[in-house]
């Protein structure tokens, strides 16, 4: 297993995008502690941009890279390794290069400007975001051979988590307004992982007028330690599950 | 000893393989042929375990390889068209595999890059390769291990007159070690001296499995070329 992973993070290491996106993390968090007085907005306001931005070029650029690994993977399966240790490799591989890029580009500068515990708490949600969708990356990849479909996927599944799963929520919230619902959104936040970060972060920043319906039902129902933990349990399942999955499918896959 | 029984694989609504069973002795040099399409890379990648077949056993050394993969340490493999990754020069390749098979394999046969030439391009990325060449890399890889079961798909394709000697040369030196030899090859006559045995395939079956000089004898043909349109001719299959 260490040696593939020695070569899948050398490999990713001499990539370009992966210095830009290091780059742009590290520029956007600097500035937006420089502007903001108030560091704890400041947070508040590198959290909406952690959340749009990290999801997307982790997924995005987990499926590309995976694509094309191809040859790469071609090339081991053939050699007396097992397929379970390349599909982990390039699993480990891309997911610890990309927390590397997230903690030189947002947690250094969080260190600096606003290191309390909520800090602390959006550096650990950022990384798990990071993983989690470095494994949805690796399912989309792994569900269709044709490279083009694989990063529609992948732009797909952060389109519906960033966007189209809160339309669909409220859309039921409006549409059922007349029942009790408290205990439903709380399942239904265990269905996004973006969701589930947002709420760990406000619960932590302790901003009820920020924390929208399903925060504030949230920590009505498992008050605010208990709730992180379950939360931080729900972004590990979401780790996972699309990894074994994609594991399952990658290990019966002709080449 | 490899032992191939009742293989079936589809593809989409596409049969490669119907239920092919082959037994391959060590010690042998089988040739696999048939036409295009006929599902003798299929049945190669399925030995290898590259491609998963719906049903049926394979066994190398009387094991099942199902889930297995230490006994690819014992196959060199030389693919039809090597991919490889763009941006490895042919030096990072070789070094990389020889990390993957370390322990096993400490002793390195370098013959064929030596003879190849490849010693003196070791700094070229694969990219900028000729398909040529890719070919040559990808023949160095497999006798690089000195394993003891061979499997050249279309090795000769792509290569030059002199590379392709070369290879085949390398072939029968490693044939009288008593390796086992899988070749599959469109070009008949090259394999005339090489080979003991012929197994010839067509639309996912296997048609037949002989000795080559159970062969000769039968269609009366001394080249291997001859004697397989003969028997094609007889079989209306």
């Amino acid at each position: 297993m260490n040696k593939i992973l020695k070569y899948v993070i050398f490999d990713i290491v001499q990539n370009k995008i992966v210095l830009l996106y290091t780059f742009l993390l590290l520029v956007l968090s600097l500035s937006i502690f420089s502007l903001e007085n108030n560091s704890a907005k400041g947070l508040l306001s590198l959290l909406n941009i952690i959340l749009i931005i990290v999801p997307l070029i982790c997924i995005i650029f987990s499926t590309i890279y995976i694509y094309n690994s191809a040859e790469f993977i071609e090339l081991l399966v053939s050699q007396p390794v097992k397929r379970k240790t390349i599909w982990l490799s390039i699993f480990s591989g891309l997911s610890i290069s990309l927390s590397l890029a997230f903690f030189v580009g947002v947690c250094i500068p969080v260190l600096i400007y606003h290191a309390d515990t909520t800090g602390i708490m959006m550096m650990a949600t950022g990384l798990f975001l990071t993983v989690v969708f470095v494994s949805i990356a690796m399912l989309a990849a792994g569900i269709t051979r044709d490279k083009a479909k694989g990063i529609g996927l992948a732009v797909l599944f952060w389109l519906y988590f960033s966007l189209i799963f809160d339309a669909l929520v409220l859309f039921f919230l409006f549409q059922f307004q007349d029942y009790p619902l408290e205990k439903v959104m709380v399942f239904l936040s265990f269905l996004n992982p973006i969701d589930l970060a947002r709420i760990q972060i406000l619960l932590q920043m302790d901003i009820s007028a920020l924390m929208g319906y399903t925060g504030a039902v949230f920590r009505e129902f498992f008050g605010t330690y208990t709730g992180i933990i379950i939360s931080f349990i729900g972004l590990f399942c979401w780790i996972i599950v699309p990894l074994l999955a994609s594991l399952r499918i990658f290990k019966r896959k002709d080449l | 000893m490899i032992i191939v029984k009742d293989l079936i694989k589809r593809f989409g609504d596409l049969k490669a393989l119907f239920g092919v069973s082959l037994t391959f002795l060590n010690g042998e040099c089988v040739a696999l042929l048939g036409p295009n399409g006929s599902g003798k890379t299929t049945l190669i990648k399925s030995i290898l375990g590259m491609v998963v077949p719906d049903s049926g056993t394979i066994s190398f050394n009387e094991e099942s390889i199902n889930g297995n993969w230490m006994y690819r340490q014992k196959i060199g493999y030389m693919p039809q068209i090597g991919h490889y990754p763009e941006n490895m020069t042919i030096a990072n390749i070789i070094d990389m595999m020889k990390d993957i098979r370390k322990g096993s394999h400490n002793h390195h046969d370098e013959e064929l890059i030596n003879s190849f030439g490849l010693h003196t391009m070791l700094h070229k990325k694969m990219r900028t390769l000729s398909g040529g060449t890719t070919q040559k890399v990808s023949a160095s890889l497999a006798f690089l291990f000195n394993p003891d079961v061979l499997i050249l798909d279309e090795p000769t394709a792509g290569l030059d007159p002199l590379a392709s000697e070369i290879l085949k040369q390398k072939i029968l030196k490693e044939k009288q070690n008593g390796k086992l030899i899988l070749i599959t090859s469109h070009i008949l006559s090259e394999l005339d001296d090489l080979i003991t045995e012929v197994a010839y395939m067509q639309d996912g079956n296997l048609v037949f499995h002989k000795k080559i000089a159970a062969l000769r004898e039968e269609t009366g043909e001394q080249r291997l070329a001859k004697a397989i349109t003969t028997i094609m001719k007889l079989d209306p299959s």
